[in-house]
């Protein structure tokens, strides 16, 4: 058992930490950056293009760099620390992710070389109105009629959904669930774009009769490609949650270090401190099923008999009590400062609530694991 | 960053699981596994058993019994140990007292105690809390007068967990009460138990056992070859030796152990198929995996033998799990679990039965080896910076 990362991810972390933090000197770059479409910083995407990110998971035949889930964990929450809004998750994890699984040779190179350039923002449109976190789908049906696909029905809340350039769309087919791209200027789409309480962007995509190229084979049914790349995001999006929490607890910290009431600062007052320290344990607690998860997503992707989706829903649950713990009592220990939009450690918050609604609740996840309780004796993480 | 134990931690590991489930006896493991009390003779037997296989004291220095393994490889020893329901060796000669003697006491000492120690020969007590000194250890006032080769010790110790087996105490005294900080006039001794004027008297706990003991010194006369290190020193021993023991502080195998016990009872009495016990029981199972999962993160992390602050979450989130733990089977008895003075004619299963002073006898964990709220000041202090 080994959590240590090597000297080249070390450097990659590092390298990442630095772009960021010239991207996002402060939360004010970020709010500026949000509040101006797209929702994310243009440039800040080309760089961390120049810099291999966007192509990270992929092959390098299809313009990737063949790294695997911890580079990716370590890209993810190094975006979490500052809340940088690129769709670095949802593109190149989600989407990114499915269409390598899912998509012919053909497909493949020619949907990720752009994707890896920084060329092409990809959105999965998955979650649709009425349900939870369900990957069949139902809202949005394929058609085949005249030699080609249709898909209609409704996708909300579809992240980035307005601003890609390529939608992947879920879709139920007559064999289970199909997966279909569908490009902006497809006859009978909608977009209507809005912008989510953590200031990134979602929209509802309709489609009418709207025409759509199979992704991959659509005639076997391809729930399971669509859950193991939402099983994947989930991880990536944990490590995000892990970065946010970390720098929540470290401003929150600073804080009760230096502001002060009754004539001293807040860390004299022992009420204060408790909840910091239990903070710090949630954050641990956190940090070390988060990694775990990561490393069994690495086991499995090197051929290894592991159980991906029990993992990732363990650590989801981590994600989901110790997010709402941690920026809960962020905002708390604050006082007044943490309700406001110009200080930075209730964006944390909101970002931390929104995670765990792409990624599914603990509800959620904790009736998954629950469905499995009686499978095993103990649960052995090194066994 | 790697998964699997290494091929070599595997056979390790296989190793130990096939002794501790064949070497030690079935009733001493059933007794464990039972929650049953353990006899003084089983505790004894159990401990030989593991120290002639060189299992009961791997953290000492390899020259007093102890191995060459890797914070992992005692990890691993610990948990199946737990797993395996094998009574730990007795902490208090094990953790506490030997490490101390093989570190700061003199080469007599070693000879005289050390193996004695590892074999529960010498069953040994801790005499550190005193009424008013309980978090505030150093507040302590139990005194110890030079006389001659000899030291006088007057005073009272509280919570001496087991002194009723105890053949010597180790104790913290004040032998300079003029010393400008309090830390700074204490002393580590060792007292043998049947010293005229030493008295113990078992004190009745909420669950209606008698684990622990008040000791009196009344003009107990010790000799100064017993005095550890240097006089006035006892403080910075007294420190390592609590802090010193990070393998096992969470008790996570003996509470991987008990959760399982519980989830059996629950599918025999048919909880599992209510939500709200199977979600329960998931959430508890998910929190012990973040627990273990960070005993394994901190194992993993070399701090040259210096305690890791990090064994602070350990302690605390180890002890709400346990009792988070004890409290489940509570519910899962429900009104059997009224039933606790019932004898074999009794209708109600014996786990059910032993569930309430459990889970009353539980409620210590979160008080001793420094309450939650003393590791939530180290955590605030040590390593927020608070």
């Amino acid at each position: 058992m080994d959590f240590t990362i090597d000297a080249e991810q070390e450097a990659l972390k590092g390298a990442v930490r630095g772009l960021l933090a010239r991207a996002y000197p402060s939360s004010e770059t970020r709010r500026e950056v949000v509040t101006t479409e797209p929702g994310f910083g243009e440039d800040t995407w080309g760089k961390l293009a120049e810099m291999g990110l966007l192509g990270l998971p992929f092959a390098e035949a299809d313009g990737g760099t063949g790294a695997g889930p911890v580079e990716v964990s370590l890209v993810a929450e190094e975006l979490g620390r500052v809340l940088a809004p690129e769709p670095f998750v949802e593109a190149v994890v989600l989407a990114g992710g499915l269409i390598a699984s899912a998509a012919d040779d053909q497909q493949r190179a020619s949907l990720l070389e752009p994707l890896a350039a920084g060329e092409s923002v990809p959105a999965v449109a998955w979650l649709e109105p009425g349900r939870r976190w369900e990957t069949r789908a139902e809202g949005v049906t394929a058609t085949w009629a005249n030699e080609g696909w249709t898909l209609t029905g409704v996708k909300e809340p579809v992240l980035w959904g307005a601003r890609a350039d390529l939608l992947v769309v879920s879709a139920a087919t007559d064999v289970g669930t199909g997966l279909f791209l569908v490009t902006p200027e497809a006859t009978g789409l909608t977009r209507d774009g809005y912008t989510t309480h953590d200031g990134l962007r979602a929209a509802r995509v309709e489609f009418r009769a709207t025409p759509a190229t199979p992704l991959g084979d659509v005639s076997r049914d391809q729930t399971a490609l669509l859950d193991a790349a939402v099983d994947a995001a989930r991880v990536a999006y944990a490590h995000e949650a892990l970065g946010a929490m970390s720098t929540a607890l470290d401003t929150t910290v600073g804080y009760l270090k230096t502001r002060k009431q009754f004539g001293v600062t807040l860390n004299t007052f022992q009420a204060l401190t408790f909840r910091a320290a239990d903070m710090y344990v949630s954050l641990e607690l956190a940090r070390s099923t988060i990694t775990w998860a990561t490393i069994v997503l690495d086991a499995a992707a090197e051929g290894q008999d592991v159980d991906v989706p029990t993992a990732v829903a363990q650590a989801a649950l981590q994600v989901s009590r110790a997010g709402r713990h941690i920026g809960q009592d962020a905002i708390q220990l604050h006082g007044g400062i943490g309700m406001t939009a110009e200080y930075s450690v209730g964006h944390y918050t909101s970002r931390l609530t929104a995670i765990e609604h792409l990624i599914g609740d603990g509800a959620f996840h904790r009736a998954r694991l629950a469905a499995r309780v009686s499978d095993h004796e103990v649960i052995d993480p090194i066994g | 960053m790697r998964r699997q134990l290494s091929a070599e931690d595997a056979k390790f590991r296989d190793e130990l699981r096939e002794f501790f489930t064949t070497r030690i006896p079935e009733e001493i493991r059933e007794a464990v596994r039972s929650r049953r009390e353990l006899t003084k003779e089983q505790m004894v037997e159990s401990q030989r058993i593991l120290n002639a296989a060189g299992l009961a004291v791997p953290q000492w220095p390899v020259e007093w019994g102890g191995q060459d393994w890797t914070q992992l490889q005692r990890h691993i020893w610990h948990e199946e140990m737990a797993l395996a329901c094998v009574p730990p060796p007795l902490t208090f000669n094990t953790n506490m007292v030997g490490p101390v003697i093989a570190t700061f006491g003199s080469q007599e000492q070693k000879e005289r105690f050390l193996p004695a120690t590892a074999n529960l020969d010498i069953w040994w007590s801790q005499g550190f809390s005193e009424p008013d000194a309980g978090s505030d250890l150093a507040s302590l006032r139990t005194t110890a007068v030079r006389d001659g080769d000899e030291y006088i010790v007057n005073g009272q110790k509280t919570w001496t967990t087991l002194g009723q087996h105890g053949d010597w105490i180790f104790t913290l005294v004040r032998t300079d009460p003029t010393a400008p900080k309090r830390q700074q006039g204490i002393s580590f001794l060792l007292i043998d138990m049947t010293t005229p004027g030493l008295t113990v008297r078992p004190i009745e706990l909420i669950d209606g056992g008698v684990e622990v003991n008040e000791v009196f010194f009344e003009n107990v006369r010790v000799p100064a070859e017993n005095l550890v290190g240097e006089e006035n020193k006892g403080w910075t021993y007294a420190k390592f030796l609590l802090g010193n023991e990070r393998t096992g502080i969470a008790s996570v195998g003996a509470t991987k152990r008990n959760l399982a016990t519980a989830k059996q009872h629950a599918a025999e009495l048919g909880l599992l198929d209510d939500p709200s016990y199977a979600g329960r029981i998931a959430e508890l199972e998910n929190q012990l995996l973040a627990l273990e999962l960070t005993a394994l993160r901190v194992a993993g992390n070399s701090t040259d033998g210096k305690p890791d602050p990090a064994s602070s979450i350990l302690k605390l989130q180890g002890t709400v799990l346990q009792q988070a733990v004890t409290e489940l089977a509570v519910d899962l008895a429900g009104p059997a679990a009224l039933a606790s003075g019932a004898g074999d004619t009794s209708e109600l299963p014996e786990w059910a039965r032993l569930a309430t002073p459990v889970y009353l006898n539980y409620r210590k964990t979160s008080i001793y080896g420094g309450s939650n709220e003393v590791q939530r000041t180290i955590i605030a202090g040590t390593i927020l910076g608070l």
